[in-house]
């Protein structure tokens, strides 16, 4: 089962290759991992999309990586209701010809054209995963360059309902 | 949490280096021996340490290993970290298997290593090593220092970090330009902060009356005491909790000697070469307290015949134990001196437990199935040989052991009684590490009498350390278990390979007397038991270092046994074959 776990780490030199060696040791497997610093000084946030074969193997990875002394906090935030965000960067190759049409595939997703060029055009796009890969779909037939994503990042939202009065995200489907 | 500590620094005529306050960090905290090995990324480092002769000691030995092995026997007896001191690359690669070995027993260590200069670091220079990221797997923690500021910090986080909750071995790499380097002021404390490192010590009230509450119902129930007890110094709550409610004590390789064996609720070692008692114990238990073990493979056998009837409760300082390969119903994540307290305070009431007739069950499969060697008339029998060392050293001495048949030997035949007295390789189980174990352990307790029971294979891993005996005059007694093999592979090729015996045969030894004698220490050669049994009272009345080759039936095998994938219900060898 796909699980997404969120660390909160210090940041100190070899945090990252702490984490990931801890999880490659483990033969645990990272889908995606995304780090970046946090509203604290010297505070950084991990999220991890990692593949788990079943609770009893969840709970050891977390409470492994629990105990890093630079980990401050692990969260498996997978059933909470969380807002999850990834960004992709996908270049298509395009003539001028072809720039409007792209152009109306992607404004329903709020995609963004960063980039144009004589025969192709990038596009910026921010969603949830299925989103990207939905548009990445539709973008397909023009021949895509080159693609870059930044893995998932996500928190928790505000508003964490008492009762099931609010889809949970799930990666799984 | 946040710890303040005032630091006092000696005035020195030549200018302070980083080295400088490394030592005086050092002495601060207490440390009293660096075993050690110099080199050219170290060399500021000694430079300070020749500078503080008189105020701390360092041991040169002869190779890296033989050092941390040391540094583990020491952590093992005194109680606190050992210290060790290697150069940058190959100094430091040599520390690989004792840091191993630490982090799988849960030793303390504080392990400096030295680092090319930060200019350089990366460039493959002479005699660098990604230390970091060699020893991240593999350490409780590790730092590379990157300003002399924050020496005092990382001394102190270390040492904390190695000492406390589930100890083990922290690894601090400084570069050369940073021990070389000037202090500008002195740093007049250090300050621990470290808010991802909180050790639950105290046990959850709720959990406890919970196992406390499945003792009062079970009628089968089993402790099973493993280091855990012996780092909380926690043997005497031990003995007084279970021989006041009558419950029978299984110990794990590395908890020999946290409950004395001499007890009728002892039933000794659990696992692969364990007594028949004890995996009866586990295997028919119905509420199973795993006190400070980690349910390692070597003693469940195959997890599906392990405890099958038994509601399980484990105690463990270390969250990540618990479930790790054993469902568990009671967790109780704590201390285990803190937990045996408060489940003594829970259950003071509760007197006459019903479980009588498991106790008479237990004692008959004591009585009908010990442990056993046969006699042979024509050699001696490596067994009676661990017996022989028990009698003339009363069962009061300080055991080091390597890993394979001798160590099981001693496991099974020397009879611990009392805590800190047995040092082994359990988890790595490293072939070398005993003899320079003993040496650690003769230097954390000069007055105790030390042996360091060995097999010819793992002797000639470690045994430049013969050296170090001599300059130091340090009376260890090494008892080579001389079977011309790899015993214990041996064994397992016999057994389980058709008894193909592929490379397990030392065909060449050497004259273990003359090597003795040409680093100028005694050595014996005993090949039968009137001569050992004449021998040993000089050899142990010896005030000095002594080298023992004795030469043991060939043949004998470790038994009973539970053969890989085979539940703790399946030993072979109960009774004498």
């Amino acid at each position: 089962m796909k699980r997404i776990i969120t660390l909160t780490v210090q940041d100190r030199s070899g945090v990252l290759n702490r984490v990931t060696g801890l999880l490659q040791r483990r033969q645990f497997n990272i889908e995606s991992i995304s780090v970046g610093r946090t509203e604290t000084e010297g505070i950084s946030k991990m999220t991890l999309v990692v593949e788990v074969e079943d609770e009893q193997r969840l709970e050891q990875v977390t409470k492994q990586l629990n105990k890093q002394i630079d980990v401050l906090k692990v969260s498996d935030i997978t059933e909470k209701a969380i807002v999850v965000r990834e960004l992709a960067l996908i270049k298509v190759a395009s003539s001028s010809q072809l720039r409007t049409e792209i152009h109306g595939i992607i404004d329903p997703f709020r995609a963004d054209i960063i980039d144009v060029s004589k025969d192709s055009l990038a596009v910026q796009i921010t969603g949830k995963p299925e989103k990207i890969d939905a548009l990445i779909e539709l973008l397909r037939p023009f021949g895509i360059k080159e693609i870059a994503r930044t893995g998932l990042t996500a928190f928790l939202r505000g508003y964490q309902p008492q009762v099931n009065d609010f889809a949970t995200y799930s990666l799984s489907k | 949490m946040k710890v303040e500590a005032k630091l006092e620094f000696q005035t020195s005529t030549v200018p302070k280096t980083g080295a400088d306050l490394l030592i005086d960090l050092l002495i601060n905290e207490g440390v009293e021996t660096l075993f050690g090995y110099p080199g050219g990324a170290v060399l500021p480092i000694y430079d300070a340490i020749y500078r503080a002769r008189g105020r701390i000691q360092h041991v040169l030995f002869r190779h890296e290993q033989g050092m941390i092995h040391a540094a583990e026997g020491y952590a093992r007896i005194k109680g606190k970290p050992g210290v060790v001191i290697a150069t940058s690359g190959p100094g430091a690669t040599n520390l690989v298997t004792g840091i191993t070995d630490a982090m799988m027993d849960s030793l303390p260590l504080v392990v400096f290593t030295g680092q090319v200069a930060r200019s350089v670091i990366g460039t493959d220079a002479f005699q660098e090593a990604d230390v970091m990221a060699i020893t991240t797997p593999i350490t409780k923690h590790n730092y590379q220092v990157q300003s002399i500021a924050d020496l005092p910090r990382i001394v102190k986080e270390a040492f904390h970090i190695a000492s406390t909750g589930r100890p083990g071995p922290v690894l601090v790499d400084i570069p050369k330009d940073i021990s070389a380097g000037n202090l500008t002021e002195d740093p007049k404390e250090a300050v621990i902060d470290l808010p991802g490192y909180q050790p639950t010590i105290k046990p959850n009230p709720f959990q406890i009356k919970k196992l406390a509450d499945s003792l009062s119902k079970a009628k089968k129930p089993v402790i099973l005491a493993g280091a855990g007890v012996l780092h909380a110094k926690a043997s005497a709550e031990l003995t007084a909790f279970a021989e006041k409610h009558k419950i029978p004590v299984v110990t794990t390789l590395l908890g020999l000697g946290t409950f004395p064996a001499d007890s009728p609720h002892a039933l000794g070692m659990g696992g692969m070469h364990g007594t028949y008692a004890a995996n009866m114990a586990l295997y028919e238990s119905d509420l199973l307290i795993n006190l400070g073990a980690r349910f390692d493979d070597r003693l469940t056998g195959n997890l599906k015949h392990f405890a099958p009837h038994a509601k399980v409760a484990h105690i463990d300082i270390d969250p990540a134990e618990i479930g790790k390969n054993v469902p568990t119903q009671i967790p109780i994540v704590g201390d285990a001196k803190e937990a045996l307290l408060q489940l003594s305070e829970e259950t003071a009431a509760m007197d006459d437990l019903e479980h009588q007739a498991w106790l008479e069950k237990l004692e008959q499969y004591k009585q009908e199935y010990p442990l056993w060697f046969k006699h042979d008339p024509n050699g001696m029998c490596p067994q009676w040989l661990i017996q022989a060392i028990h009698k003339v050293t009363n069962g009061e001495a300080i055991v080091a052991t390597d890993v394979g048949q001798h160590q099981m030997w001693t496991a099974q035949f020397y009879t611990f009684n009392k805590p800190h007295r047995w040092i082994t390789s359990g988890g790595l189980g490293t072939m070398g590490f005993g003899f320079p174990a003993a040496i650690g352990a003769q230097m954390a307790a000069p007055e105790s009498t030390v042996v360091a029971i060995v097999g010819d294979g793992g002797f000639q891993m470690t045994l430049q350390e013969l050296s170090v005996i001599y300059e130091r005059n340090l009376p260890v007694k090494i008892i080579i278990v001389n079977n011309g093999a790899l015993g214990m592979v041996r064994q397992w090729q016999e057994l389980m390979y058709g008894n193909r015996i592929s490379e397990s045969i030392l065909h060449t030894q050497p004259d273990f007397v003359k090597l003795a004698e040409s680093y100028s220490i005694r050595g014996y050669k005993i090949d039968n038991q009137e001569d050992l049994i004449a021998k040993l009272p000089e050899i142990f009345a010896y005030n000095g270092p002594v080298l023992v080759d004795c030469r043991v039936l060939q043949q004998e095998k470790v038994f009973p046994m539970i053969a890989p994938g085979k539940g703790l219900h399946e030993m072979i060898g109960v009774k004498p074959v």
